[in-house]
């Protein structure tokens, strides 16, 4: 038996108190606990003690292997945090190194925005074809050819009897043809009309909604629209229904709501009326259930459509329609 | 539409404000868009009475006149060769705006001071006579407004009427919805009988030859007439509702249409030949002049007005220039009919042109009120005109309206509306808008809707009348039954908003595009002749040739709005588009519809900050974002191959990738060629890629699948392999990919190196191959036997090299 273990640990502790690096102190840990080492050593020798002190030599060598171990690396750990971590100070104000980050079109934001509060309310959501048969786009919604009503929408035609679609009105269609009540949908998309000008584009957005159930009244039309509006704008947003035209739903209103800019007292966005149109709807007129085969005693419904633009005008304060469909990234970045 | 109160007061007590009354008409349906004040322009004009004239020192046609305008006298100088003193006329002061839109003010003319501009009729719009002042009562004090003075203030809605209602196409219809809202009485003018011994039936003859077309014609003999200029009130009224005074006989055809909603026509009855009206078809006619002078083109559907021999007016919609009235004419003819709405707009529409008349023939004239109108217009020409009514009329009703009869259930409207309205208040609200009612049994209304009421067919436009007249701001707001089964989420709609979400963090900016382009799009693209985005839907009518089809593709309108973002010193640029596409297709009425997802990048690569210089974007950068897109998705096995010499004329041959899961095409990355980018006005790189939607959405897989975290370690080796540069390093991962080993858990590249010292033409790419077993650890021995096994088999199938 060379040095008793006592000793090994104190000039251990001794030697690893003088060490400068991260090498001097493996150096220290192959002396002491490697295979040769001292530790190691003491311990492959243990048989050479008389019987009866060898159990405690053991336990107490043991200790000093794991208590050295210990004192080896948190010297190394503290080294190693010394090294990597600057004391000094950083400008935190510069900025970060960024995430890309693009943005979603305000068309796409305030259609997501109506799809979620249709959502809410238990609505699905439809598409349909952009380029559209005379019969959806018009027939089937009770406008027969050489109607007046066919001046209301100033039509792209790509033949005879193919049009864009003027509205999203004809989704509705589609929908009931390939499912029967109760229906509760919203249909959102691109829209086409013959009309350029300071308040018009040659293509727009509608969100169209159509419920259908039995005993489905006029009065829960309003408690609909009234609920979307007061989640879209706020609840303390007032509505006013007029009775209006719509070929394809009777009766028939226009909504106004009060003006959002104004609060109702007047301005320039409202025509100085405190009132802003926002939507067209109106119980689903019974030539429209006939055209697909619904039973008009037992079945009835509404239907409502809205401009996205003018929703989005309105809530981002956009004054030209024409910025949506300019793509300007300085308009772009704002959303 | 027009609508002048001061006219409506004649047929309905106005009890209310025009605001008050705007309103009320608004919310029953008659939106009142604008409310006017017809004699505007006659804001500071004043009664002038002239006091002195002397010649102006200057000029020779002037006068300087000293007017008297009430509060002072001014010097007002003058051309009128009638101005005199001691008369009195109009005096624009300083500040009026005429109606030319020329504003009056204090000026000097030729050296003498102007302190105001006295009028003639013409620059008031009060008349067209220009040839001096217009004279004014000497009865009226100088300074006393002019529109006072002349009993002249009006107020005039336009009404934006919806094309359901004809009926309020005229005074007497709009005065008829403010009597049922304000429950107050009507007020029709009486017409005194025709008085005279001679019969209508000894001088004319009416004859329809297509009834269908011409359910009913009335005509009404005036003779003795003498024509010239109407009164003053008959002006200003056709004036107030925006119609141009012509002769006291057209004005008052005019002017009765305007009151009755039904258009009439005059005829000099002494240019009819033979005296009589044949209502039919072209025979051999092919062309006929309207009134307008303008030779118009006959088709076989087109109605006309004839007399014995000849054409004399395109039915309902224009009267022609060979039976017009004319300053000698004594004898006229007045029409009163009824075309088929479909007839007179087919016409209309085909000759391009749309009348007052055809307008209201088009929606639907009252059947009923044919008759009326034309015997008013006879009184008031035999008033007027000094005529005599010739005793009678004729009135050829081949095709008489059925009458409509509606069984309305209130049960039924109550639940429809929402309301709890009790059958006599329904009634009620009916009855106040000339419906009568009948009520035969317990909750049943029999309606008969009023003839000029063309609208109303069907119980729901019986309702909507109810409707609006009880208020449709008083139906109670209640909420419908939500069935347990609401509708499914749309797939392809959430898909198409990941896809949204996950460009926009990758540093995109959405944007949308017209779906219209010019036709040069195809060759901007240099798209080959056989090319299927050729195959373009064209419109009929489009607003420009920039806008002339429907596009195929997504490229010209980014590539455009990049170019314009450019040129807004804009140079760094994301962009995506999702949208959809068309294409003609033969046997299919409808285009195909394909929805494409396409990104471009330009520019910077990043923006340029303090910690990193911005370098220009490469082809790596948009496929990286592409490839992130569709991991995103949960794709993973695609693949990324050169595209085919043929495969895009509009991306660089040798710097494009297709793009594919497995057969399936799911799209192209690539840069843009030079010359397209010419053909653009583009002068920097521009990287892209195009995805077809439903092609990606259709490979998604609908839930991810969990896999079990490997509970043993991996083991890394690498190879360097040196292979020719035609050697793509997709397909060498591929093929380590599909070894089945079942241990290759990862293969990527981690390195890639062409120059010294490795041999021109060759390059070297560094892989690492990540291997690991699901049920133990992995001996050294096996991985490097299995690592060796894997270089060889790419050493032999690559001709290529390790490195020396």
């Amino acid at each position: 038996m060379s040095k008793p273990i006592e000793q090994i640990r104190e000039e251990a502790l001794a030697e690893l108190s003088q060490a400068g690096d991260a090498d001097a102190i493996r150096a220290l840990s192959v002396k002491y606990l490697g295979r040769k080492g001292e530790v190691t050593g003491f311990l492959r020798n243990i048989s050479e003690l008389p019987k009866d002190q060898r159990p405690a030599a053991g336990k107490r060598a043991n200790e000093v292997k794991k208590e050295l171990d210990s004192a080896f690396n948190e010297a190394l750990e503290r080294l190693a945090g010394q090294t990597g971590q600057d004391s000094e100070a950083i400008d935190v104000s510069l900025p970060g190194r960024p995430a890309p980050l693009g943005t979603l079109h305000p068309i796409t934001r305030i259609t997501r925005l109506i799809s979620r509060v249709f959502a809410r309310m238990g609505f699905g959501i439809a598409e349909g074809p952009e380029v559209e048969s005379d019969y959806y786009n018009f027939e089937a919604l009770n406008i027969p050819k050489n109607h007046p009503a066919r001046d209301m929408q100033d039509t792209f035609y790509v033949s005879d009897n193919v049009v864009l679609r003027t509205h999203t009105s004809p989704i509705q269609v589609r929908y009931m043809e390939a499912h029967d009540p109760p229906i509760r949908i919203i249909a959102p998309g691109k829209v086409y009309r013959c009309d350029s000008d300071l308040t018009h584009t040659p293509m727009f957005h509608q969100v169209e909604g159509l419920l259908v159930d039995e005993n489905v009244s006029f009065g829960d039309l309003k408690g609909i629209l009234t609920a979307f509006v007061h989640q879209v704008f706020d609840t303390q947003t007032s509505l006013r229904f007029r009775p209006s035209f719509f070929p394809f739903t009777e009766p028939s209103a226009e909504v106004d709501i009060q003006c959002v800019i104004c609060r109702g007292s007047g301005c320039r966005v409202c025509s100085h009326t405190g009132w802003l149109e926002v939507l067209g709807c109106g119980m689903v007129h019974p030539a429209v259930f006939e055209n697909v085969g619904y039973d008009t005693n037992r079945y009835s419904g509404f239907a409502f459509g809205m401009g996205v633009e003018r929703i989005a005008m309105l809530k981002y304060g956009i004054n030209d329609i024409r910025m949506f469909f300019e793509n300007d990234i300085r308009f772009l970045r704002q959303f | 539409m027009k609508v002048s109160l001061d006219w409506l007061q004649q047929y309905v007590d106005l009890d209310a404000s025009a605001s008050d009354l705007a309103d009320a008409l608004t919310m029953a349906g008659l939106e009142v868009e604008a409310i006017m004040d017809p004699y505007q322009h006659l804001n500071s004009v004043v009664v002038g009475r002239i006091v002195r004239t002397a010649p102006h020192p200057n000029a020779d046609k002037l006068f300087c006149c000293e007017v008297d305008i009430g509060s002072k006298t001014v010097q007002v100088v003058c051309g009128a060769p009638n101005a005199e003193a001691g008369m009195n006329a109009p005096c624009a002061l300083p500040g009026a705006v005429l109606v030319s839109g020329m504003r009056v003010e204090k000026s000097e003319i030729r050296g003498q001071l102007s302190e105001g501009m006295l009028c003639s009729q013409a620059e008031l719009a009060l008349g067209d006579d220009a040839s001096g002042l217009m004279q004014i009562s000497a009865e009226h004090a100088p300074g006393v407004p002019l529109a006072r003075a002349l009993g002249l203030s009006d107020t005039v809605f336009e009404i934006g009427l919806t094309p359901n209602r004809p009926d309020c196409l005229s005074h007497i219809g709009v005065a008829r919805e403010i009597s049922a809202l304000r429950a107050k009485p009507m007020k029709i003018p009486d017409i005194p009988p025709a008085a005279g011994p001679e019969k209508i039936a000894g001088h004319t003859s009416v004859t329809i030859e297509d009834p269908d077309r011409c359910p009913r014609y009335a005509a009404e003999l005036v003779f003795d007439i003498s024509v010239g200029p109407s009164p003053a009130w008959l002006q200003q009224r056709l004036r107030a509702v925006g119609l141009k005074p012509i002769n006291n006989i057209v004005d008052i055809t005019n002017y009765v249409m305007m009151e009755t909603g039904q258009p009439l026509h005059a005829f000099d009855f002494d240019r009819l030949e033979q005296h009589r009206i044949v209502v039919r078809t072209p025979g051999t006619e092919s062309t006929f002049t309207t009134l307008d002078g303008k030779s118009r083109e006959l088709d076989a559907q087109t109605l006309l007005i004839c007399d014995g021999k000849k054409p004399v007016a395109i039915a309902g919609v224009m009267g022609g220039q060979n039976s017009e009235i004319m300053e000698t004419t004594t004898r006229v003819l007045i029409e009163s009919a009824c075309f088929d709405p479909v007839s007179i707009r087919k016409t209309a529409k085909r000759l391009g042109i749309s009348t007052d008349a055809s307008f209201r023939f088009e929606r639907g004239v009252d059947p009923e009120g044919t008759v009326y109108a034309m015997n008013r217009a006879a009184a008031l020409m035999a008033e007027l005109t000094g005529g005599t009514r010739i005793n009678g009329v004729i009135d050829e009703h081949p095709r008489p309206a059925p009458q409509k009869t509606i069984s309305v259930s209130c049960q039924r409207a109550n639940r429809h509306l929402g309301t709890r309205l009790g059958r006599d208040d329904m009634a009620a609200y009916l009855e106040s808008v000339a419906f009568s009612v009948a009520m035969p049994e317990a909750d049943q209304l029999e309606v008969t809707p009023p003839s000029f009421r063309v609208d109303v067919d069907r119980p729901e436009d019986v309702m909507e009348e109810i409707a609006r007249l009880w208020g449709y701001n008083r139906i109670p707001t209640t909420f419908p039954r939500l069935t347990a089964q609401a509708e499914p989420p749309a797939q392809m709609v959430e898909r198409k908003e990941q896809i949204r979400d996950l460009m926009a963090g990758f540093g995109f900016y959405e944007t949308i595009n017209y779906a219209f382009t010019a036709a040069r799009a195809a060759d901007r693209l240099e798209l080959a002749p056989g090319d299927p985005r050729r195959n373009a839907e064209n419109l009929l009518n489009p607003l420009s040739e920039e806008q002339a089809l429907m596009r195929t593709t997504l490229m010209p309108g980014l590539l455009e709005t990049a170019r314009k973002n450019i040129s807004r010193q804009e140079k760094d640029l994301k962009l995506f588009e999702l949208g959809k596409t068309f294409y003609k297709t033969k046997h299919h009425e409808l285009p195909h519809e394909v929805e494409m997802l396409a990104a471009v990048w330009t520019g910077a690569n990043k923006p340029a900050a303090w910690h990193t210089a911005a370098e220009p974007c490469d082809f790596y950068d948009i496929k990286g974002s592409f490839e992130s897109l569709l991991f995103g998705l949960g794709l993973e096995k695609f693949t990324c191959s050169q595209m085919p010499e043929t495969g895009c004329s509009y991306t660089r041959p040798g710097r494009t990738a297709q793009v594919r899961l497995g057969d399936t095409y799911l799209g192209l990355i690539g840069e843009i060629e030079a010359s397209v980018l010419k053909q653009f006005g583009i002068r920097q790189p521009v990287f892209v890629f195009e995805a077809h939607l439903e092609a990606l959405l259709s490979c998604l897989p609908e839930t991810p699948e969990f896999t079990p975290i490997p509970k043993f370690p991996a083991m890394a080796r690498d190879i360097t392999l040196i292979v020719e540069n035609r050697i793509e390093a997709g397909e060498i991962l591929n093929s380590v990919r599909s070894m089945e080993t079942g241990l290759i858990e990862d293969v990527y590249l981690f390195d890639v190196y062409s120059g010294e010292p490795i041999p021109a033409g060759r390059k070297s790419l560094s892989i690492r191959v990540v291997y690991r077993s699901h049920t133990h650890t992995l001996e050294d021995t096996q991985v490097n036997e299995l690592h060796r096994q894997i270089t060889d088999s790419l050493l032999a199938a690559f001709d290529a090299e390790l490195p020396a």
